[in-house]
């Protein structure tokens, strides 16, 4: 490592924040914009099995508070665009890479929503465990990133309680409501461990060591556990892993994720993967004279 | 006839409040799917203030009107029902929409009943951001035929949103000629299809809390 | 176009920089930063500004000792204790 790398590595290892105009090594400009590009991808993929709920809610009120919300991770894209977009890719190029399968989008945004209880069991805990990343990431040495993550997670915050607003008044309702509520809870399970990502050791994370992230994968799952499970229990529902439980000294222990699954299904081989590209893809199509004609200043 | 006033008005705002949330995710750009999504929102706002008043002297509640009633009970306007997921014909309707609501609205304004009245200012004050939209869009897209073309398209039906004595001052605004309307009161398909996905989850429990 | 966006809380505070929105012209941009940065009412107020009108400044000569003028550049402690001492004295 070169001596302005490496002063740029206590630099940011002390605490320290860049900007956008400041000098980056290579690699840590590289891993970046993966990261961000990844988060972009995500936020505007996660629209995509929202979105047919918005159109089927059975209130008014949750018509409303499904269409802020999604129209939340749409902003939260446009956020997140912008500073991969200022890091030198063009929005075009990304969305061409994450059409193509070059560029990847978490794994929860794979698989298929069923049921009015998947709505539920989305906004409050998926929601949940992209939060616990989000708010590790207001500390991000890259400050441009940081910035943009105040306003998403207050934004965030409002999912949550809506979620969980859902999942109550469906556990409060008929018999049949509350079995939504398990029966997506059964499915979405698995996805929500495998969320963060294998619990490579903190030190052997390039992200870590950039400062980028500024928690492991293993800590972050941790917390999201700590913080959820019990919401979950106190509610009579069943999580489907035996071998969940909080050992004496805080540890969650739990069956080890299939981590097959997840790089199969971030790979683009989930059951949902390429029929939402599609879909996004063809609407990107379809408007493309209207970015190309009408919005060229 | 107030009910009818008000569910004429609900119904063409929840429906088209509903056509315009399709748009969330997949609009041209994401700056303007944000736009655009607030603008669905503030259409199903309104309906919701229209439903709870009418909702108070037919002895229901708002939802109960925006959800339970069969397809051929609701009464909108064809225009807001015609699914139309291109940007093009999307913004004719928004545009022409938009025209027709604000000739209704300040009739509105102007008649004897004071509740009414009052909230058609309030949602006057909210479409100042939907005019501000669609002017800007038409303009952009003034010069496409494909945009000449679905305002054509969409003419007749748009003056089905108001009233016979209210159409020539919409024509004025707009400079069109006046056309032969797609009157209120037969749906298209269109609403059948749209019924059953807006009522899907809501019909799988009926009388449940949501 | 990038619009770079200010966002000013309430009356009275600063306008901080919140973000950017890519828009063909200031008019596209009011309407769209409206909402992605005043959906909720979160804004007083916001000014948009073209990217290229912001002339950004970054670097600073720092050679000398400039702690004259700053406050971290004096202290009176001690002559205000001979002064006061000087003071108390009977004349």
């Amino acid at each position: 490592m070169d001596s302005r790398t490496e002063e740029f590595l206590a630099y940011v290892q002390g605490g320290g924040q860049v900007e956008a105009t400041d000098w980056l090594p290579d690699d840590y400009r590289q891993r970046l914009l993966k990261f961000v590009e990844m988060h972009a991808n995500s936020e505007l993929m996660g629209v995509l099995p929202e979105r047919e709920w918005i159109l089927k809610a059975p209130t008014l009120q949750r018509k409303l508070a499904l269409t802020a919300k999604v129209q939340d991770e749409v902003g939260h894209a446009q956020l997140i665009y912008r500073v991969a977009e200022d890091l030198g890719k063009p929005r075009e190029e990304m969305f061409a890479d994450l059409l193509s399968g070059k560029a990847k989008f978490h794994n929860v945004f794979h698989y298929p929503t069923v049921s009015w209880g998947d709505v539920g069991v989305i906004a409050w805990l998926v929601d949940a465990a992209a939060i616990v990343s989000q708010k590790a990431l207001l500390k991000c040495s890259y400050a441009p990133y940081a910035r943009i993550m105040k306003k998403i997670c207050w934004e965030e915050s409002f999912h949550i309680l809506h979620g969980r607003d859902v999942i109550l008044a469906l556990v409060t309702g008929t018999e049949a409501q509350r079995e939504l509520v398990q029966e997506a809870l059964l499915r979405w399970w698995g996805p929500l461990m495998q969320f963060h990502g294998n619990p490579i050791p903190r030190d052997e994370d390039p992200m870590w060591v950039w400062r980028i992230k500024s928690q492991g994968n293993e800590e972050a799952r941790q917390q999201f556990l700590e913080g959820y499970v019990p919401q979950i229990l106190e509610l009579g529902l069943e999580i489907p892993d035996p071998k969940l439980r909080r050992r004496d000294d805080g540890v969650w222990e739990y069956t080890e994720p299939d981590w097959d699954e997840l790089r199969s299904v971030v790979t683009g081989h989930g059951p949902r993967s390429q029929e939402r590209l599609a879909f996004r893809a063809r609407f990107l199509e379809q408007e493309r004279w209207v970015r190309d004609t009408v919005l060229t200043a | 006839m107030r009910e009818s006033l008000l569910l004429d008005l609900a119904d063409d705002e929840l429906v088209l409040g509903w056509r315009d949330s399709e748009w969330t995710g997949i609009a041209p750009t994401l700056e303007e799917d944000v736009a655009f999504s607030s603008i669905a929102q503030n259409e199903i706002g309104h309906a919701r203030a229209l439903y709870e008043l009418a909702a108070r002297e037919l002895g229901t509640d708002a939802d109960a009107l925006a959800f339970d009633r069969a397809p051929d009970e609701y009464r909108c306007a064809p225009l807001v029902e015609l699914h139309l997921l291109d940007w093009a014909r999307t913004i004719a309707r928004r545009y022409l929409y938009e025209e027709a609501d604000r000739v209704r609205i300040s009739a509105l304004a102007a008649s004897g009943d004071t509740e009414l009245a009052g909230l058609a200012a309030k949602i006057d004050r909210e479409e100042t951001y939907h005019r501000l939209h669609a002017e800007l869009w038409a303009g952009r897209l003034r010069g496409e035929p494909r945009f000449r073309a679905a305002v054509a398209e969409l003419w007749p039906y748009a003056l089905g949103v108001l009233e016979p004595e209210l159409r020539p001052e919409l024509a004025a605004r707009v400079g069109l000629e006046p056309a032969p309307a797609v009157e209120r009161g037969a749906h298209t398909p269109a609403l059948a299809e749209l019924w059953e996905t807006m009522t899907e989850v809501r019909r799988s429990a009926p009388g449940a809390q949501w | 176009m990038i619009f770079e966006v200010f966002r000013q809380e309430r009356k009275g505070q600063p306008f901080q920089h919140a973000g950017s929105v890519v828009a063909p012209d200031a008019a596209f941009a009011d309407a769209w930063a409206r909402e992605q940065y005043g959906r909720r009412g979160e804004s007083e107020a916001l000014w948009l500004v073209p990217r290229e009108s912001i002339h950004q400044v970054t670097e600073w000569a720092d050679e000398f000792d400039l702690k004259y003028r700053r406050v971290d550049g004096y202290s009176i402690k001690e002559r205000l204790r001979v002064a006061r001492e000087l003071a108390a004295r009977p004349r």
